[in-house]
C-alpha cells in the first residue's frame, strides 16, 4: 500500500485515496473547435509510461481535494505531491 | 501409552502438564509446549501423510516454518482447517488432526500407485497428458485429479471465529527474535525508538534456544530470556510471539499475522482467533535467520530423513529423539552439533562427512566424545518405505564424481545438513537486488530499494559474535537517526565454538545401474530427473523451469529446495548460480488463513449498512428490504400472504388510482452554492441552466467526456446562488467526485462550493392523483394548488412546526411531490404523511412498485443508464443544448454515436399479453436462426404494467426509432424462453405527460 503525502493533510495511506489518471492531460477549452483525432487523444489515448509519471489522486476519505502526485510507475517511488492549483514543473 | 522417543529430561516443555490429542483417530498424549510434530515423534509416529504427486509416504523434515511434508487437516472446537503444518501447530488439549493426500488411509493409499507409475508422471505430465480428448477433461480427468490431489479440505461451514485487522506505525520493525533480532531491538529500544519485534514461533530466542553458546556469563537461552523480559517492560517496545511478518509491500508497509488463539482449545471470549497487522515502519531490520538445506541423495524423501538442525531442535526444545540409531550426513560442522547432542542424550550417532580432513573445535569435541566419524563418505540412498531402515553409503572421490563400493548400514533416521540458506524472502519482496555469495553458496540481500537492512544469518553472517556486534550497532545507528539519542549498549563477551569451511557439495551421484528418485522439492515431488527433462525439452529461464516442473511452487515456496534446484540447473547448463538467478519471492512467506486476510469484513460487516430515518417504521410495517448500494430500502410492504408480485402490483396500482408514499431518502443530494453555481450546472448538464428561475426545479442529464450518460436527476434553484442537486442513489459519490474534479482542476476560476447533503435530508415522494389532497393537509398554510405550486415548482413549507422543502417533481409519472425535512424529523414527517393520507387511501410503496411505475412511463433509470448508452439511446436527445458546450458534447458528434440506425429505447409487449419477459433477454428477428443468432437489442427492465394489466418491458434496440410496431422474439437461453413480442413506444402510459401537470 502506497504512502502518499497529501499537501493538505500529510502522509496518509493509499486506501484513503482514489486514482484519477494522467495529470498532464489538459481538457480542451469549452466551445473549442477540435478535430476527432485530438478529441480522441484527450478522451481515450493515454501512454502507459514506465518511470516518472505525474498523476491525479483524490483524497477521497480525507480532505476530498484532488492532488497531483509524481510517482515512478515501476518502483512506486513518490517524488513530489502538489495541490490542484500548483503547476507541474 | 508410553512415549518411547521422549527423553527422560531436558527440553523446554512443561512435563507437569500432559495434553491428550488425536491423530488419525488414535489417542496420544504430549506435554504443554509441544508442537503436534514433536508430540507425534515422541510417540514414535513418523508417517504423517502422502506426497502430492506420487503419494509416497511422508514424515517430518523440519521443525518449523520450513516443513514441506507434515501438513495435516486440523480439527479444533468444531471447526476444521486445512494445510496446517504439524511442526508449527502447538499442542492443545483435545486437538485432532488427520493426514491429507491419502485415501482411504495413510497406511494404505490407493494413490500410491502413482509411485509405481512415476515413469509416466514426469515433469510437465499434466500439461502433456490431460489435453485430449477434450471431452474427457470435465468428466474424467478433472474430478480424478481433484480427488487425488490437494492438501486438505477447506470447511464449507461459516467460520465462527473472529479475525481482526490493526494498523500500526513504528520506527523500527524487527522480524525475528534470534540473536540479531534481540540485539538490534535492545539497542534501538535503549535509544527510545518505537520498536516492534515479531517472532514467528511461540518461544523467543531463535537459534539461541538450541546452540551451545555463552553470552556474558549466561547461556544463550538465559541471555535471550533476560533481554526479552527487559524489552517487555519497555513502553516503547511491542514484542509479539506467534507473529509472522509475511509480506513486505510498497513504502515500507509490512503485514504480520498474529496467531492469538490457534494454540488454545478454543478462542477466549472477546478474543480474535488471529490478527492481521498492517505495519508502516520507518526502518525494517530483517533478522529472519537461515534455513538448513538438504543434501540430495536417493530416496531422500523417505520418512526419517530430516534436517539435522530439526533433529537437534526436537532434542533441545522438546526433549524428543527423532531416532535411536541416527546417521548424520553433513558437508559442514552443523551436523556435528546434532551428533554431539545425540551423544549427550545417550544415543550413538554415525557421522558421514563429505569432507576429507576437516578440522575445527566442534569436530575435535565430537572426536573426543568417541563419535564414529566417516570422512569422504556419502549416503547414496535411504532404504525403507514408510520409515528409514538402513542407508546405502559409499566413499566418494575427491572430485565428488566417483562413488566407492556401496555398503548398507542400519539406521532409523538420517539427519542431513547441506549448510545454511539465508532467509531472504522479505528482503527480496522489498525489491532488494540480492546477490550471490559464493562463500556460503547462497543468495544474500544486496542493494536496498526500501528502508531495510538484513542482519545476522539472514545476511550470511554465521558467527554469533559478528552477528551480535553488527546487530547492536545497526539497532543503535538507525534509532539514533530517528530519536537523536545515543545510549550505547556495552558489548557482552561471547563464547562460541569455531567451525571450519563447508564443502560445496549438494547432490550425491547415482551409483551405477541404480535409478533412485533424488528429490529436490519435497512438497511438490520434483526430482533431479524432472529438472533434467525440463532442460532437455528446451526450458532455459529458471522462471520457466520452475513453472514447468513446479519446483518451489508448493505452499512452502521452496524454502528447502530452491538453491539445490538452482545448483542443478547451473551444473547442467554449465553456468554459475548467479547467472541462472533465483525466482521471485512473493508474499506471503508462508500461508496465511483467508479469515485473517478478510478480517471483520464478512457478512453484514462486509460493507456499511445505511438506513433511512424511517427505517424502523418500515420494519414495523412488514417491509421486505432490498440492498440498494449500501442502503437498505423497502422493496415492498407485505400484507397477509402476498408475494412480491402481488404486493408490488397493489402498491403501484394504488399510486395510479389514489396516492402512495415512498421513502426516497437514499437519493444523492448535493448542495451547490456560489455566484458561479449556474455556470457550473450549465457545463455539467446537457441542457440550459442559466435562466432557471429561483424556486424552480429542472431535470438534467450529465455525461462523461466520452458522451456516455453518467447520471440524471433534478436540480432546484433554492435561491439566487444556491442549488439543491439530486443524483441517483448509486451514482451519488461519483457525481460529487466528478463535480470536485472539474471545480478543482479544470475550472478553478468558478466560484462554487459543493458538498454532499445526502444524510442531512430525509425524503418522501408522495405520488398519485390524490397527492395534492395529502399535501393540503400536510401544509394547510401553504398554497399548493396547481397555480401556487406548478409542475417543477419548489417552495418551503411548515409541516406541523418542522421546516420542509417541497418539490413538485415526479418519477412515477403521476401528479407527485417530494418532501424533504432534516433527517431527525424524517420519522415524524413519515408518520404525519401516513396519518393525513389515510382518508385518501395512502399506502407506502417500495422499490418494486417504484420500478413498475417508472418502467411503464418509460422513465430511464440505472438499468438503462448503465455506462454504455448515450442520450439518444435513452430518448433524451431533446435535452441536448445546441447553443452551448457541455461535458461530453464533442463526443456525441463522433460517427458511431450519430449513426442513423443507432440503438434506442423502446417498449416491448408479449403478443400473448401474459408471459413475463426476463430482464437481460435478447431481442432477435428469427428465433430459429442458426447460432450465433444476431442480437438486435436487450431487455433492460421488466414489469407488470398495472395500467394495462399485462407484462411490459423496456429494451435498448438497434434502430429502435424505426422498429415501433415490429414483431420480434425475446430469447432467454438462461431461462429457456422464447417469447414472441411486439415493439411499442417506451411511453406506455400517459405518453403526453399530462398527469404530472394536472
Amino acid at each position: 500500500m502506497l504512502h502518499i503525502k497529501c499537501p493538505h493533510c500529510g502522509m496518509r495511506s493509499q486506501n484513503e485515496f482514489s486514482y484519477g489518471g494522467d495529470a498532464t492531460v489538459k481538457r480542451p477549452e469549452l466551445g473549442e473547435e477540435i478535430s476527432d483525432h485530438d478529441w480522441d487523444n484527450f478522451v481515450y489515448n493515454r501512454k502507459s509510461l514506465r518511470g516518472k509519471h505525474w498523476e491525479l489522486w483524490q483524497h477521497l476519505s480525507g480532505c476530498r481535494q484532488w492532488i497531483k502526485v509524481q510517482r515512478d510507475t515501476a518502483t512506486h517511488e513518490i517524488f513530489k505531491t502538489l495541490k490542484a492549483n500548483e503547476d507541474i514543473s | 501409552m508410553t512415549q518411547s522417543f521422549r527423553l527422560e529430561t531436558g527440553g523446554l516443555i512443561n512435563r507437569d502438564k500432559k495434553i491428550s490429542f488425536k491423530f488419525n483417530g488414535k489417542n496420544y498424549f504430549g506435554y504443554e509446549g509441544d508442537t503436534l510434530a514433536s508430540a507425534l515423534i515422541a510417540n514414535g509416529v513418523h508417517l504423517i501423510g502422502r506426497s502430492f504427486k506420487y503419494h509416497r509416504p511422508r514424515g517430518f523434515f523440519g521443525a518449523g516454518v520450513d516443513e514441506p511434508y507434515a501438513i495435516v487437516q486440523l480439527y479444533r472446537n468444531g471447526e476444521t482447517e486445512p494445510n496446517i503444518k504439524a511442526t508449527e501447530q502447538e499442542l492443545f488439549e483435545g486437538l485432532e488432526a488427520k493426514s491429507v493426500n491419502c485415501w482411504p488411509s495413510v497406511n494404505f493409499d490407493v494413490g500410491a500407485i502413482n509411485n509405481f507409475l512415476k515413469i509416466f508422471l514426469p515433469a510437465g505430465f499434466y500439461y502433456k497428458t490431460f489435453m485430449w480428448p477434450k471431452s474427457f477433461w470435465y468428466k474424467i480427468y478433472e474430478p480424478f485429479i481433484r480427488k487425488a490431489a490437494g492438501l486438505g479440505t477447506a470447511s464449507i461451514k461459516h467460520d465462527k471465529e473472529r479475525y481482526e485487522h490493526k494498523y500500526e506505525y513504528c520506527d523500527l520493525l524487527i522480524t525475528g527474535s534470534g540473536p540479531s533480532g534481540l540485539a538490534s531491538a535492545y539497542s534501538a529500544a535503549k535509544n527510545g525508538a518505537k520498536v516492534i519485534l515479531a517472532e514467528d514461533k511461540s518461544r523467543f530466542g531463535g537459534t539461541l534456544l538450541t546452540s551451545d553458546v555463552n553470552i556474558g556469563n549466561q547461556s544463550g537461552k538465559e541471555w535471550a530470556d533476560s533481554i526479552v523480559s527487559e524489552l517487555k517492560e519497555m513502553s516503547n517496545v511491542t514484542i509479539k510471539n506467534r507473529s509472522q511478518v509475511f509480506g513486505y509491500y510498497d513504502h515500507n508497509m509490512l503485514v504480520m499475522s498474529e496467531r492469538i488463539s490457534d494454540h488454545l482449545p478454543e478462542t477466549k471470549k472477546y478474543h480474535p482467533k488471529q490478527r492481521l497487522w498492517y505495519i508502516r515502519a520507518k526502518e525494517v531490520l530483517i533478522s529472519s535467520g537461515s534455513i538448513e538445506r538438504p543434501i540430495v541423495f536417493g530416496n531422500n524423501d523417505t520418512p526419517g530423513v530430516m534436517l539435522s538442525s530439526a533433529a537437534k531442535e526436537y532434542m533441545k526444545v522438546y526433549g524428543v529423539l527423532v531416532g535411536k540409531k541416527p546417521l548424520v550426513f553433513t558437508n559442514n560442522d552443523s551436523g556435528y552439533e546434532t551428533a554431539i547432542e545425540f551423544k549427550k542424550n545417550g544415543v550413538d550417532p554415525i557421522i558421514l562427512d563429505t569432507r576429507k580432513e576437516p578440522q575445527s573445535e566442534i569436530i575435535e569435541e565430537a572426536k573426543n566424545m568417541n563419535i564414529d566419524i566417516k570422512n569422504s563418505y556419502v549416503v547414496v540412498a535411504a532404504q525403507g518405505y514408510k520409515k528409514v531402515k538402513s542407508a546405502d553409503i559409499a566413499k566418494i572421490s575427491d572430485d565428488k564424481e566417483e562413488l566407492g563400493s556401496v555398503e548398507n548400514i542400519k539406521c532409523d533416521c538420517i539427519c542431513v545438513s547441506g549448510f545454511w540458506t539465508p532467509t531472504i524472502h522479505l528482503a527480496s519482496q522489498s525489491g532488494n537486488k540480492t546477490k550471490f555469495n559464493a562463500e556460503i553458496d547462497a543468495f544474500v540481500p544486496g542493494t536496498s530499494k526500501q528502508n531495510e537492512k538484513t542482519l545476522g544469518a539472514a545476511n550470511g553472517i554465521y558467527t554469533l559474535e559478528e552477528t551480535l556486534k553488527d546487530s547492536f550497532e545497526k539497532g543503535n545507528q538507525l534509532s539514533k537517526e530517528i530519536t537523536n539519542n545515543d545510549n550505547k549498549v556495552s558489548f557482552p563477551n561471547v563464547v562460541e565454538k569455531k567451525s571450519t569451511v563447508h564443502d560445496k557439495f549438494w547432490c550425491v551421484p547415482l551409483p551405477k545401474g541404480k535409478n533412485y528418485k533424488r528429490f529436490l522439492d519435497f512438497q511438490n515431488d520434483v526430482a533431479v530427473s524432472d529438472i533434467e527433462i525440463a532442460l532437455k525439452e528446451g526450458y532455459r529461464s529458471i522462471e520457466h523451469v520452475k513453472r514447468y516442473t513446479t519446483l518451489g511452487m508448493a505452499t512452502d515456496q521452496g524454502k528447502t529446495s530452491n538453491l539445490n534446484g538452482l545448483q542443478l540447473v547451473s551444473k547442467i547448463e554449465n553456468k554459475v548460480v548467479p547467472a541462472v538467478g533465483h525466482t521471485t519471492f512473493r508474499p506471503p512467506y508462508s500461508p496465511v488463513s483467508i479469515g485473517a486476510i478478510v478480517g471483520r469484513e464478512v457478512g453484514k460487516h462486509s460493507k456499511p449498512t445505511r438506513k433511512s430515518p424511517m427505517h424502523s417504521w418500515h420494519e414495523k410495517n412488514n417491509a421486505v428490504f432490498v440492498d440498494a448500494g449500501v442502503w437498505l430500502r423497502p422493496r415492498y410492504y407485505k400484507r397477509g400472504d402476498e408475494n412480491l408480485f402481488e404486493a408490488s402490483k397493489r402498491e403501484a396500482k394504488n399510486v395510479r388510482t389514489n396516492v402512495g408514499v415512498c421513502d426516497v431518502t437514499t437519493l444523492g443530494k448535493i448542495d451547490i452554492k456560489g455566484p458561479d453555481a449556474a455556470e457550473l450546472l450549465n457545463r455539467v448538464y446537457t441542457n440550459a441552466w442559466l435562466k432557471l428561475p429561483v424556486s424552480k426545479a429542472r431535470y438534467g442529464v450529465m455525461l462523461r467526456e466520452d458522451g456516455i450518460v453518467m447520471d440524471d436527476g433534478t436540480t432546484t434553484r433554492i435561491s439566487e446562488n444556491h442549488y439543491h442537486m439530486t443524483t441517483t442513489t448509486a451514482q451519488a459519490a461519483n457525481v460529487l467526485s466528478h463535480l470536485e474534479y472539474y471545480l478543482q482542476l479544470v475550472w478553478p476560476e468558478l466560484n462554487v462550493n459543493v458538498v454532499s447533503t445526502t444524510e442531512q435530508w430525509a425524503g418522501a415522494a408522495i405520488a398519485g392523483p390524490k397527492s395534492r389532497e395529502v399535501l393540503k393537509k400536510l401544509f394547510p398554510n401553504s398554497d399548493v394548488t396547481n397555480e401556487g405550486l406548478p409542475f417543477m415548482g419548489y417552495m418551503e413549507g411548515d409541516l406541523f412546526g418542522v421546516k420542509a422543502k417541497i418539490f413538485r417533481i415526479s418519477f412515477s409519472g403521476e401528479l407527485a411531490y417530494e418532501v424533504n425535512v432534516e433527517s431527525d424529523y424524517g420519522y415524524f414527517m413519515w408518520e404525519k404523511i401516513i396519518e393525513v393520507g389515510e382518508e385518501f387511501g395512502i399506502q407506502p410503496y417500495g422499490t418494486e412498485a417504484l420500478s413498475t411505475l417508472r418502467i411503464e412511463m418509460g422513465h430511464v433509470a440505472g438499468s438503462e443508464l448503465d455506462g454504455r448508452t448515450i442520450p439518444y439511446d435513452n430518448s433524451l436527445e431533446g435535452l441536448l443544448s445546441k447553443k452551448k458546450d457541455f461535458i461530453g458534447k464533442r463526443s456525441l458528434s463522433r460517427k458511431a454515436f450519430a449513426a442513423e440506425d443507432r440503438q434506442k429505447i423502446v417498449g416491448v409487449v408479449p403478443l400473448d399479453k401474459k408471459t413475463s419477459i426476463p430482464e437481460g433477454s435478447h431481442l432477435v428477428k428469427d428465433s430459429n436462426a442458426p447460432l450465433p443468432n444476431p442480437k438486435l437489442g436487450y431487455i433492460s427492465a421488466s414489469c407488470w404494467s398495472v395500467e394495462h394489466d399485462n407484462p411490459f418491458s423496456l429494451a435498448i434496440l438497434k434502430d429502435g426509432k424505426n422498429m415501433i410496431g415490429e414483431k420480434l422474439f425475446v430469447m432467454s437461453p438462461l431461462k429457456n424462453k422464447v417469447i414472441p413480442v411486439e415493439i411499442v413506444s417506451s411511453h406506455y402510459v400517459d405518453p403526453k405527460g399530462e398527469r404530472v401537470r394536472s
